[in-house]
This record gives structure tokens, sequence and C-alpha cells, in this order.
């Protein structure tokens, strides 16, 4: 084989100062999207300056490297550009989290099948290829596999396609564990002789631990995982960087590699859980597993114009929003209540929890396509002063982030987790679709107090209802 | 092996200033960071258009795959952040006045 036909060295040879100039901002504008994204005044410019940035450096080897296939790639191109588009178009807000789970699936595969094809460079080259570039390759493959399929399940799960419960199976740690260990075996051989049925073997054993991985984690804890997977897709860009000896895929890489561990772990924190927990805690029977039972215990249940009469004469409402709002897609009927109840004089708020809807931070996305004013949206720490002169909160489709058990109760598996104080308000009405316990798995004793009514059905459906109650008044 | 202890410096500095950049965001912007920094990971179409301008026969389809796979990533993931955020800035006039 000709050593000009080397991608490794034919990138470097090639790369003209110029080139390598521009790629140094584009790595500069990866951190300032970043910087933006973490910013809400700033965040819509970051991500622009991010798409400037990726649109520069994936368009400049057109201008400095000696493409073939150029048609080819540019169709390629197109054909991924308009999937995307349509994909990012479509998409309902309530599904936004399935979707990015999807896309970076496909980043983590892309960024294993260019490794492949870099491990079959190598093999053409044989033994002088140094060994941190097969470490890389072998690393790229194997995460960027278990990236794909990790992200693959967990779509499956939000999209419903699947349970969301966590899936356990009697030798699933054994499998897990002999995948793991066989993936690393088979690494091994590639760092000691690059050869191509192992880069192949080594990607099938990545897709088998990415399955194994999610299967045992419940449907609320899936978000975590995503950021997770995310962050490991940015190692496996930053590996591949390496590989093709490229500067501006290892900074964007590391970037989002170390910035994704970071969040995951701010979003773990979020919920009072940890990350090994997550992954590993159905395995050990733990508390990812919700109980899924009902209590008997009595309850107070009313019908929709009850709680009509209870928002319409009130003076001060807070309403939280959950996960079953966001399930249930009622989030514009909700803001058409609460603005009725602003016309009627009622002073109402939403009471934001940090991890309500599916991921953090979703419910403001959510509430705000159903154009729900900003300044409405109040954040856990600001509300929380003002549950104690509140007349009536409106629970909708929220459990554990208002279940005092976290202030109380040391053994449950959210003690510690932040709350909304929803339990010193004067009246408390939950909307819910039947008495099973929230992810957690834990019964709420707020339920059976006696300032609590229950408001049983689907969010969007008794939402529908107690609007017309509340116009009839 | 100098060369490659310049790649380890890189990947060191970047790891801090990824954390660096984004230790201050709210919780109210945790998805679309996730989201945005998912899109940045897309770049790896750079790295699979680099792959494909030097193959041939059925790497070049293996390419090819990649290269949509990371469009995908890359352009998907920046327009479904921008909708997001977009959602998140101010409406001027909202439908219904308030009374």
């Amino acid at each position: 084989m000709t050593s000009t036909s080397d991608l490794v060295e034919a990138s470097e040879l090639a790369l003209p100062t110029w080139a390598q100039l521009v790629f140094l901002l584009c790595a500069v504008g990866f951190i300032l999207a970043l910087k933006g994204l973490s910013g809400p005044r700033t965040a819509r410019v970051g991500n622009l300056i991010g798409a400037g940035a990726a649109v520069v450096a994936c368009a400049l080897p057109f201008f400095y490297a000696d493409l073939q296939n150029v048609v080819w790639i540019l169709l390629a191109i197109a054909v991924g550009t308009a999937i995307g588009t349509v994909g990012a178009q479509r998409v309902q807000m309530t599904q936004m989290p399935q979707l990015v789970a999807l896309f970076n699936g496909v980043g983590g595969g892309a960024a294993a099948l260019v490794a492949l094809l870099e491990l079959q460079h190598f093999t053409e080259r044989g033994a002088e290829v140094p060994v941190a570039y097969l470490v890389a390759t072998g690393f790229t493959v194997l995460v960027g596999s278990v990236s794909f399929a990790g992200s693959v399940v967990t779509f499956a799960k939000l999209q419903e396609l699947m349970t969301s419960r966590p899936v356990v199976f009697p030798g699933l740690p054994f499998a897990f564990g002999g995948a793991f260990v066989a993936a690393l075996v088979v690494a091994g051989v590639i760092v000691g002789e690059p050869v191509m049925w192992a880069g192949v073997v080594l990607g099938v054993l990545g897709l088998v631990v990415g399955v194994l991985l999610v299967l045992p984690v419940g449907g609320a804890d899936v978000p975590i995982v995503i950021s997770l997977l995310n962050a490991f897709t940015g190692l496996t860009v930053a590996a591949g960087g390496y590989v093709l000896q490229n500067t501006v895929l290892l900074v964007a890489g590391t970037l989002v590699g170390a910035s994704g561990t970071f969040l995951t772990l701010l979003m773990a924190g979020a919920m009072g859980r940890s990350v090994p927990n997550i992954l590993f805690g159905a395995l050990k029977g733990g508390s990812t597993l919700g109980a899924g039972e009902a209590s008997d215990r009595p309850v107070r249940s009313v019908g929709p114009a009850d709680v009509a009469i209870l928002l319409a004469y009130a003076e001060r409402v807070i309403v939280v929003p959950g996960y079953g709002l966001a399930v249930a897609q009622a989030q514009h009927t909700l803001r058409e209540l609460v603005d009725l109840l602003v016309a009627r004089g009622v002073r109402v708020d939403y009471a934001i929890h940090p991890v309500a809807g599916r991921m953090p931070g979703h419910m403001n996305v959510l509430l705000a396509e159903a154009q729900v004013p900003y300044e409405q949206l109040v954040e856990m720490d600001d509300i929380n002063s003002e549950f104690k002169q509140t007349d009536v909160v409106l629970v909708v489709g929220a459990n554990d982030v208002v279940n005092p058990a976290a202030r109380t109760t040391p053994s449950a598996p959210i003690y510690g987790m932040p709350i909304l104080d929803v339990d010193q308000a004067r009246q408390v009405v939950f909307m819910k679709r039947s008495m099973r316990p929230g992810f957690a798995g834990i019964e709420n004793e707020l339920l059976f107090d006696p300032r609590t009514t229950l408001l049983f059905g689907d969010a969007k459906d008794s939402m529908g209802k107690l609007l017309a109650a509340v116009k009839g008044l | 092996m100098s060369n490659d202890i310049t790649w380890l410096t890189f990947f060191v500095l970047s790891v801090f200033v990824g954390i660096e950049v984004i230790s201050k965001v709210s919780s109210t912007l945790h998805t679309p960071l996730m989201s945005g920094a998912n899109a940045i990971h897309g770049v790896i179409l750079l790295g699979a258009v680099l792959v494909a301008g030097d193959a041939e026969g059925f790497a070049l389809v293996v390419a090819l795959v990649a290269i949509v796979l990371a469009a995908v990533n890359m352009v998907g993931g920046f327009l479904v952040t921008d909708r997001m955020l977009q959602m998140f800035s101010r409406k001027p006039a909202r439908r219904e006045v308030q009374r």
C-alpha cells in the first residue's frame, strides 16, 4: 500500500496553516456556543455560533483536502440534512427528549463507523501504527456503538415502543459483565494487532453492552442516561479526532464529553440520585423500581365541579405541573384554565421543580410552547416561601416532587431531594390518573392528608372538564 | 512521542474548559444545553467526510452511511435546539389580552 493513501498522514501533511487557523476559530466557536447555551439571554445566539462553527469546520476539507467521491459525499450530506431538518421540525415538544436521544445515537454510530474505517487503513499499514492510535480507535468503536444502541433503547422507552419500567432478567448482570469483559479482550486484540474482524466484533459487542446498560433503567431516570450517553458520544468524537489527527474534532468532542458528564451529575443531583444508582439500582433490586401498587387507604376524591369552585373563589392559586401533564399533553388546556382564573382576579403562578417533566428544564419548554407568560413560571427556591399564603395548590401529574417524604423519611429513595412545599398550603388538589405511586415507587402521605382532594382521570380529559366547569360559574 | 503529549494537553485543557463554561447553568436550560452539546458532537461529520474522501468500494458505502448519520446529528441537533430556545424568547403580543 502506498503511504499517500493513508489518511492519517495525508490529512496531516495536507493541512495548510490557514486551515489550521480556521479550525482553531471553530474550536473557539464551540466554547462560546456552550458558554452561550448556559445563560438564558445568550442561549439562542450560542446555539447559532455553534452551528456556524460546525458548518465551517465540515466545509473546510472541501477546500484544503484532495477529496475523492465529492459528489457522493455531498449527496450523503444532503440526505442527512433533509432527515435531520424534517425530524427537528416535525417533532412535538413533548417528544423532544427521545429526538435528542436519537440524534445522539446516530452521532455515536457515525463515530464508530469512522473509527472502523480508520482501522481498515491501519490493517493496511501493519505493525507501524502507534499503540495510542489503536487504543483510541478501539475506544471509539466500542463506546460509539454503546452510545448508538443505548440511545436507540432510550428512544424506544420514551416513545413507549417498549415498557418504560426497568427491564431486568435473572442473568442480566452476568450477560452485561460478560459482554463488557469480552469487549475489553477484543479491544486488546486490536491494540496488539489491527485486524478488521476484531473491529467488527468489538462493534457488535458494543451494541450488546449498550442495550444491556439501558434496559434496567427506569423511565424517570432515562433523561439522565441520555445525558450520559451524550457525554460518551462526545468522548468518542474526541478519540476519533485524535485518530484522524484533527484538533477541532478533539476539542469539540472533549468539550461535549466534559460538559456532558458534568451536566449528568448536575441533573442526577437535582433528582437526589447518584449515577451508579440510576444505572445499576434496578440490578440490586434497588429503588429505580417503582412498587406500582395502589394503596387502599381512604382518600377524598371529588368531581371537576367541586375543584372549579375551589379554584374560582380562591385568592391565590399555585399550579404544580409534572410529568403526567406532559404525557397527557394537557399544557394548552391548563394555560387556558389559568388565563380564565387570572381574568376572574385570582393570582396564579406555576411552581416549576427543576426536574419537572421528562428532562430537567423540560417543563419550561412545554409551558413556553403553550404560551404561558414567562413571569408566571416561578422556580422552586423563589416560590417555596409562598405556599403558606396559598389557598389552593393544583398539582397536575406530579407526585415525587411534592412528596414530603423527601424531608421526613430517611429510608425513602428520594430522601434529601429538594421538593416543593405544597403541604404548607391551605388546600391541595391532585389531578392524578390513579393512586399509583410516582416513579420513585413510594407512597405520598400528602394524598391522605385531610386538606387534600383528588380529581382522578387523564390530565387532559379532567382539565377540559375543569375548564368547562369554571367557565360555567 | 512529544506530539502525543501535545494532544494530551489539548485534551486535558478542553476538559477543564468544558466543565468551566457550563458550571453556572440554571436548571431551566439543562434540556437545551444537552441538546446543543449533542449537536456539537455532530461535527464528527468532518471526520466522516475526510474518511469518505479517501475510500472506495464497500468502505465508501460505510463512509457515506456515517456521513448521513453525522449530518442528521449535526443539522437536526442545532435546528431542534433553536426551536426549543425560540419558545423561551418572550412573545411580544399574546393571543389573548389579559383583562
